[in-house]
């Protein structure tokens, strides 16, 4: 029987866009390539979902991948607790209007110990409610294919990685014996426990991220956009202070400033910079002009030298 | 629902205010270059790399403090930081002080981006340079002014050009310590080009360099070298192709088969060569059954045409069984099909490739049993091939591949995406091989019998374009091509003659 159908079924109707210059073409190529890749050769593949730029460009591609069907994995929020409200928020209506499917695990540890980035410190409270979480949500779903939005230029350790990045059973990553990555042909071959996190933006620059942002009009969480919000400053960085739990110490004191972020993770551990950018444009041309880096903003990185390094070979993404 | 209005809101507000004007920024019209560094520790190959990403400003404040902070205040004469240390991103590289694996920068220009992998030079490396070189356009090969190519360079030259590689600069780096010696300059140019030639690379730059103090690598050295009157470094990679044509036609392997409902059947994959529109006749591969493109469908909009490096969806006129692992093909250039070929492989792991062992291959979206018999391993130094029964890790060999079930493949030198493999150990799911095609094996032997086949001394550009050829793709086995200077051509005649 010939299969017959309105045309109209197959053509997007958001897409009067014009087309993308040629170098995201090539990298939002490669980066559907492998999202096809895994999704057919992995059994239970997730996509671990941050509510970032990443992950909003992430999800974006996994839209096109797998377009005219709807994504054939499940997100994997790790809500630490202490995420920005406008992104628990964010978050929620995505997975409406796409249709996803969503897993949110929360650490049971953190909530039975009281685990927060005020009492315990940031280091040990991203171990437990990040690292300690994410292993328990992957071994709950006995997933054996993890999507992530990492990309290499972020971070020194980072640039060695490979797309698909090989995990032993207890999720621990060794940098020293890796399998070597030859052409666009990834070994997705794992025995059981055995993992691989995969990671489509690579190749991508922070740059690159922004410009495919705009290019394609992809929404993102409203906190990257300049506006008048409430801060604490504390440790050198200045933190969203509108989470009643956020108490002031002696000698600090809200104040409202302009400002936006340039990544977003928890709220008591991620820092704004003072910017007026509040269109894409701006936010482009900023960058282009940046003098830091966008983990400067990262409380994490700082603890101690090849810290990101460290945590990555203990599970952490 | 009553979510508050996302960050499109910002997208449109921008739409109003800026109607049809573009910003200022011109959209770049380049695909990202790949390339490649050879090159040791000591012809200062971090340093090249730290000015590229210095000078073009890749690197910023905080991760320039947090290497001054690492490096003690250690700094080079000129007040930078070191550069190794942004490089070496693994703290167990860090103790060791070299780099042990492929890492991966990024910068751009105005004209253009670049993603460089940058290897170890070492010789027991070879793996890591041919991981690097897989995906890479163009080597930049260094080599230091004062000592000249070595060994190493010849090696890591062959290595490319092996891996298609047919674009090399050679950065003559540390031109300073020379004090701008022009003739030694020209000198080791002249011996770089002869080498490349004998490659069969014609494509070759050589640049006066010195890292260190910027010289001709962002910005010129005219001051000091008033004598060179070529590009930068970065010039000529803002000038440099993207890889070459792929010169056999339409290709898709396909990864997966979409059916979201009854209605809809697509094929899912990246186009691999060549190029595709509605009412083209296309071959299912291995399968040899035929149907018609009635659709390509992307998210945006069902496209008209679609071409090499495209991920697309395929929709056909009929209903044929396709499954992942098949290729949709152009029906008037199809692949080779059959049992057997011959591929170079690089050997990768401790283990080396055994002979007769049977291992996984996977090329494209295609994984099949394979039994791999190395041949012959390439003497890096001499550039000849020895007879070899098995390959060590790091050794580049020929080898005939043996298959139970039909494979798929065009030449390497086609087609760079279909005619590239990796081989898996199946006991411990390790890649343990890159290999590229040669050529497919009759399953009846030839006019040749092992160790005698017919060898053509030939110009390098004629041997090009006589192994360019599909004919001679499917006679590799009968033949062997040595490129050579005419010189030396004439030289061999004279010694037939006498």
């Amino acid at each position: 029987m010939p299969h017959t159908h309105p045309e109209t079924e197959l053509h997007n109707p958001q897409s009067a866009k014009p087309p993308l210059d040629p170098h995201l073409k090539a990298l939002e190529n490669e980066a559907i390539h492998i999202f096809r890749e895994v999704a057919a050769e992995f059994e239970r593949p997730v996509m671990l979902y941050s509510i970032g730029k990443d992950s909003s460009v992430l999800l974006h591609l996994a839209r096109k991948a797998f377009y005219p069907g709807r994504v054939p994995f499940p997100l994997l929020h790790v809500d630490t607790g202490w995420k920005f409200r406008e992104m628990i928020a964010f978050r929620d209506e995505m997975v409406e209007k796409y249709d996803l499917d969503l897993v949110v695990h929360t650490n049971p540890r953190g909530a039975a110990e009281n685990v927060t980035p005020f009492t315990h410190g940031s280091a040990l409270y991203t171990d437990i409610m990040k690292t300690e979480a994410l292993r328990q949500a992957l071994d709950a779903g006995q997933y054996d294919a993890a999507f992530g939005g990492a990309r290499r230029d972020e971070e020194a350790s980072r640039a060695k990685e490979r797309i698909y990045s090989f995990r032993t059973p207890d999720h621990r990553w060794d940098p020293r014996n890796q399998r070597p990555e030859l052409w666009n042909i990834y070994n997705g071959m794992v025995r059981k426990g055995e993992s691989v996190r995969a990671f489509p933006l690579s190749n991508w620059t922070e740059v690159d991220i922004w410009r495919y942002i705009q290019a394609e009009e992809i929404p993102i969480v409203p906190l990257y956009f300049a506006k008048k919000r409430p801060i604490v400053e504390r440790d050198g960085m200045m933190i969203l202070a509108e989470d009643p739990r956020l108490e002031m110490l002696p000698g600090e004191a809200k104040r409202e400033e302009v400002i936006r972020f340039r990544t977003l993770g928890c709220f008591p551990l991620t820092g704004a910079i003072r910017s007026n950018a509040n269109t894409l444009d701006d936010i482009i041309s900023e960058l282009e002009t940046a003098t830091v880096s966008e983990r400067q903003g990262r409380a994490i990185d700082r603890d101690q030298a090849g810290s990101m390094e460290k945590k990555k070979r203990e599970g952490y993404f | 629902m009553t979510a508050p209005a996302i960050a499109t809101a910002a997208l449109d507000e921008t739409a109003v205010a800026l109607p049809v004007q573009e910003p200022a920024r011109v959209a770049r019209d380049s695909r990202p270059l790949r390339l490649i560094t050879c090159g040791s520790v000591d012809d200062g190959k971090s340093t090249l790399i730290g000015r590229l990403l210095w000078d073009t400003k890749a690197v910023k404040e905080d991760q320039a403090a947090s290497l001054e902070r690492d490096s003690n205040g250690k700094q080079n004469d000129l007040g930078l930081p070191d550069f190794a240390l942004l490089l070496d991103g693994l703290q167990a590289e860090r103790e060791q002080g070299i780099t042990i694996d492929v890492a991966y920068r990024y910068f751009s220009t105005d004209k253009r981006s670049f993603i460089v992998a940058d290897t170890p030079g070492h010789e027991q490396y070879t793996r890591n340079m041919a991981t690097g070189a897989s995906t890479a356009d163009l080597a930049v090969l260094l080599v230091d002014a004062r000592v000249g190519l070595l060994e190493q360079t010849r090696r890591h030259a062959t290595i490319a050009t092996l891996m298609g590689i047919r674009q090399f600069v050679l950065a003559v780096n540390k031109i300073d310590l020379t004090n701008y010696d022009r003739s030694r300059f020209e000198q080791i140019s002249h011996e770089f080009k002869e080498l490349a030639l004998s490659l069969g690379v014609r494509q070759v730059t050589a640049i006066p360099v010195s890292a260190l103090k910027g010289e001709n690598v962002v910005y010129d050295g005219r001051a000091s070298m008033p004598w060179y009157e070529g590009p930068t470094l970065i010039e000529v990679l803002e000038l440099a192709t993207t890889r070459s044509a792929q010169t056999v036609g339409f290709r898709l392997p396909v990864q997966r088969v979409s059916r979201p409902g009854e209605s809809f059947r697509g094929y899912q994959g990246t186009v691999a060569g060549g190029s595709v529109k509605p009412g083209d006749s296309v071959v299912i591969l291995p399968s040899g059954m035929v149907a018609n493109v009635t659709k390509i469908v992307t998210f945006d909009l069902v496209r008209n045409a679609a071409v090499a490096g495209d991920a697309i969806t395929l929709v056909l006129d009929r209903q044929v069984d396709v499954s992942r692992g098949d290729t949709i093909a152009a029906i008037d250039s199809q692949p080779m099909t059959g049992l057997a070929f011959d591929a170079q492989l690089v050997a990768l792991q401790p283990e080396g490739i055994q002979p007769g062992k049977r291992y996984w291959l996977k090329s494209g979206s295609r994984r099949q049993r394979v039994q791999v018999q190395p041949i012959s391993q390439l003497d890096l130094n001499s550039g000849k091939w020895n007879h070899a029964d098995e390959l060590p890790m790091n050794a580049i060999g020929k080898v005939h591949l043996t298959f139970d079930e039909q494979a798929i493949f065009d030449a390497y030198e086609q087609n760079r995406t279909t005619g590239a493999l990796i081989l898996i150990d199946p006991d411990t799911n390790n890649t343990v091989a890159g290999g590229m095609i040669t050529a497919k094996r009759a399953a009846l032997s030839g006019i040749h019998t092992e160790d005698s086949r017919v060898i053509l001394s030939l110009p390098a550009d004629l041997a090009d374009q006589l192994m360019a050829t599909e004919i001679f793709a499917n006679r590799r086995e009968d033949a062997e091509v040595r490129r050579v200077t005419a010189a030396r051509a004439i030289e061999i005649v004279d010694a037939i003659d006498e």
